[in-house]
């Protein structure tokens, strides 16, 4: 959708910002440059509207070489999304909103429905129409931007950091947010951010560039973390490196052992056996299918079931769309140093262990 | 000779039977006044523009408006009448002149002051630079735009007293009367006279500013 060939940008006086740079980012997909301050990941995000020009290089989109085109016209199908927001001072919100359509020079009515209909989708209440952008707060403020860059349906939004003027709890639910709505959407979006974390959890792709506009790697978040291509990127993903991937990574997507399961009924020699075979000094009990607790061999008497002895309970359960990490936490939290995988109504699906997650960070 | 003062400050029977002068006089200052506004704001928002467009212009461009800001104005006005005579022309070439520099500079330090986010914003959404002056940035700079003109206006008024001088009447035309007959009442009513007109000129162009901009109000 958007293709970048061999592009330069050197500034006058002769610094480099972007270094003959090859990317391509797939339709419906966001791809997040990520980096240090001056590596030209915003001057790359505005070369694709034209804002800044390339030296040399070709940049497409839907095929078409930007510079082949009038900026005004290729401009208004890009949404344009910054951290300042800029949103106009002088007009209402739903004036801001309608900024686009306005240009393009839609009719009255047209314009007001999809005013109305944007504000809905990005959250905001009706109220706040006809107030001006000093009477809302910042992270208000952002969703006007984001419904400003919308309106007029572009297939390409340029975003630049634009939720790093919020306080980090409206951040982390204008993500969840961003994430929901371009589910719904698919835009084909450049996503600039300077913070590891946001481009782990925004992008489908990533570019990390260096110094000097170098792109060091180009690849999937969960790719980049199992394998990335150098000591530069190893250094820029820091420490966690396995815990962000974890992070990315489903229960549903690896193995549930079946676990020492025994049925409340059983006595002591079965469950014994049962422990045995799987190497544990406990059992869990699972009734008809439903996870009751876990039991440990000690304290089952002889001649006794599973069920007079005291029962115990898994305080953190997982389910099939939680992540690795989740289970992780689960695991260090319990006496039995497993997790149990369950599905809605607490039917049991079986036993996660450190074996499974050591896998997954080798 | 009576002293200046030792009779009544105002003679309201001289007002009463002078009304017509008050009227004429004030119709002279108006347009004393309006004329070079206008014509002063026409010349001096090309200029801004051009100063905001190719930024080297600006210093010189203040540095000249500057000197003739500093020419005395009976001096300029001295000046002029080899030219144009003790015509109407003579008074108001210079007082227009006298308007550039206030309405240049706070013009362009007006546009200078739209925040460079809103401008990046109105730019990468598909303004043309045309638009984005009469849609974005003129309607931001219209409150340090109209302060110039509010000051200009107050200043030219009372620069126009001077020209009853050069034969051009407005309210100086009181001063001289009063002065050359020792007699207070035409300098009262011609001092009254000047500073309600600078009110109404600053209140009015106060107006049209609140009228203008309903984004700032109950800020």
């Amino acid at each position: 959708m958007i293709s970048f060939e061999r592009v330069t940008k050197r500034f006058p006086g002769g610094t480099v910002a972007v270094d003959d740079l090859t990317l391509d980012v797939p339709e419906g997909e966001v791809v997040v440059l990520v980096g240090p301050s001056g590596c030209g990941k915003t001057t790359t995000m505005r070369m694709v509207n034209r804002m800044t020009e390339p030296t040399s290089g070709t940049i497409t989109v839907d095929g078409r070489d930007v510079m082949a085109q009038d900026p005004a016209t290729l401009r208004r199908r890009v949404g344009y999304v910054i951290q300042q927001v800029g949103l106009f001072p002088h007009r209402t919100i739903a004036q801001n909103v309608a900024t686009v359509p306005q240009l393009l020079g839609w009719d009255d009515r047209r314009t007001t429905a999809r005013v109305r209909e944007l504000m809905e989708l990005v959250g905001l209440p009706e109220g706040v129409a006809d107030r001006y952008p000093h009477q809302l707060s910042g992270g208000q403020r952002q969703r006007v931007g984001v419904a400003r860059a919308l309106a007029a349906d572009p297939p390409v939004m340029l975003m630049d950091e634009p939720f790093g003027a919020v306080d980090p709890i409206v951040r982390g639910r204008l993500q969840e947010e961003f994430l929901r709505l371009q589910r719904e959407v698919r835009k084909t979006i450049i996503f600039v951010t300077h913070d590891i974390d946001e481009a782990i959890l925004m992008g489908d792709r990533i570019a990390i560039f260096s110094q000097g506009g170098v792109l060091e790697q180009y690849a999937a978040p969960r790719e980049l973390l199992a394998d990335p291509a150098n000591d530069f990127v190893i250094e820029f993903l820091g420490s966690e490196r396995g815990l962000k991937r974890l992070a990315l990574i489903k229960v549903s997507e690896v193995h549930a052992e079946p676990g020492p399961v025994v049925n409340p009924n059983a006595g002591r020699t079965v469950a014994r056996d049962v422990a045995l075979a799987f190497g544990t000094d406990y059992v869990v009990v699972v009734d008809d299918g439903r996870l009751r607790g876990w039991v440990s061999l000690h304290e089952i008497d002889d001649g006794q079931t599973v069920a007079d002895a005291p029962l115990r309970r898994f305080a953190l359960q997982v389910s099939a769309e939680d992540s690795l990490r989740a289970a992780l936490n689960a695991m260090i939290t319990s006496r039995t140093g497993v997790t149990v995988r369950v599905s809605s109504g607490d039917r049991y699906q079986g036993i996660l262990t450190q074996d499974v997650i050591a896998k997954e960070i080798m | 000779m009576t002293p200046l003062l030792a009779q009544e400050l105002v003679d309201w029977s001289w007002v009463a039977s002078h009304l017509d002068d008050v009227q004429s006089r004030t119709a002279e200052h108006l347009v004393l006044t309006v004329v070079p506004l206008v014509v002063g704001f026409a010349i001096a928002f090309p200029l801004a523009l051009a100063a905001r467009r190719w930024e080297p212009l600006y210093g010189p461009m203040l540095a000249f408006s500057g000197v003739l800001f500093t020419i005395p104005s009976l001096a300029l006005f001295a000046l002029m009448i080899p030219v144009t005579g003790l015509s109407r022309l003579t008074a108001l070439i210079p007082l227009t002149m006298y308007t550039l520099l206030l309405l240049v500079r706070n013009t362009v330090e007006g546009l200078r002051g739209v925040p460079t986010d809103v401008r990046e914003a109105a730019l990468a959404m598909g303004y043309s630079r045309r638009r984005l002056l009469r849609e974005v940035e003129l309607p931001l700079a219209l409150p340090v735009i109209v302060a110039g003109l509010r000051i200009t206006a107050v200043t030219t008024i009372g620069l126009v007293t001077v020209t009853a001088l050069i034969g051009q009447g407005g309210f100086g035309q009181f001063f001289l009367d009063g002065f050359i007959r020792r007699f207070s009442t035409p300098i009262m009513v011609g001092l009254v006279l000047s500073v309600a007109l600078a009110v109404v000129f600053d209140l009015g162009l106060l107006a049209v500013q609140w009228a203008m901009t309903p984004w700032q109000r109950g800020r």
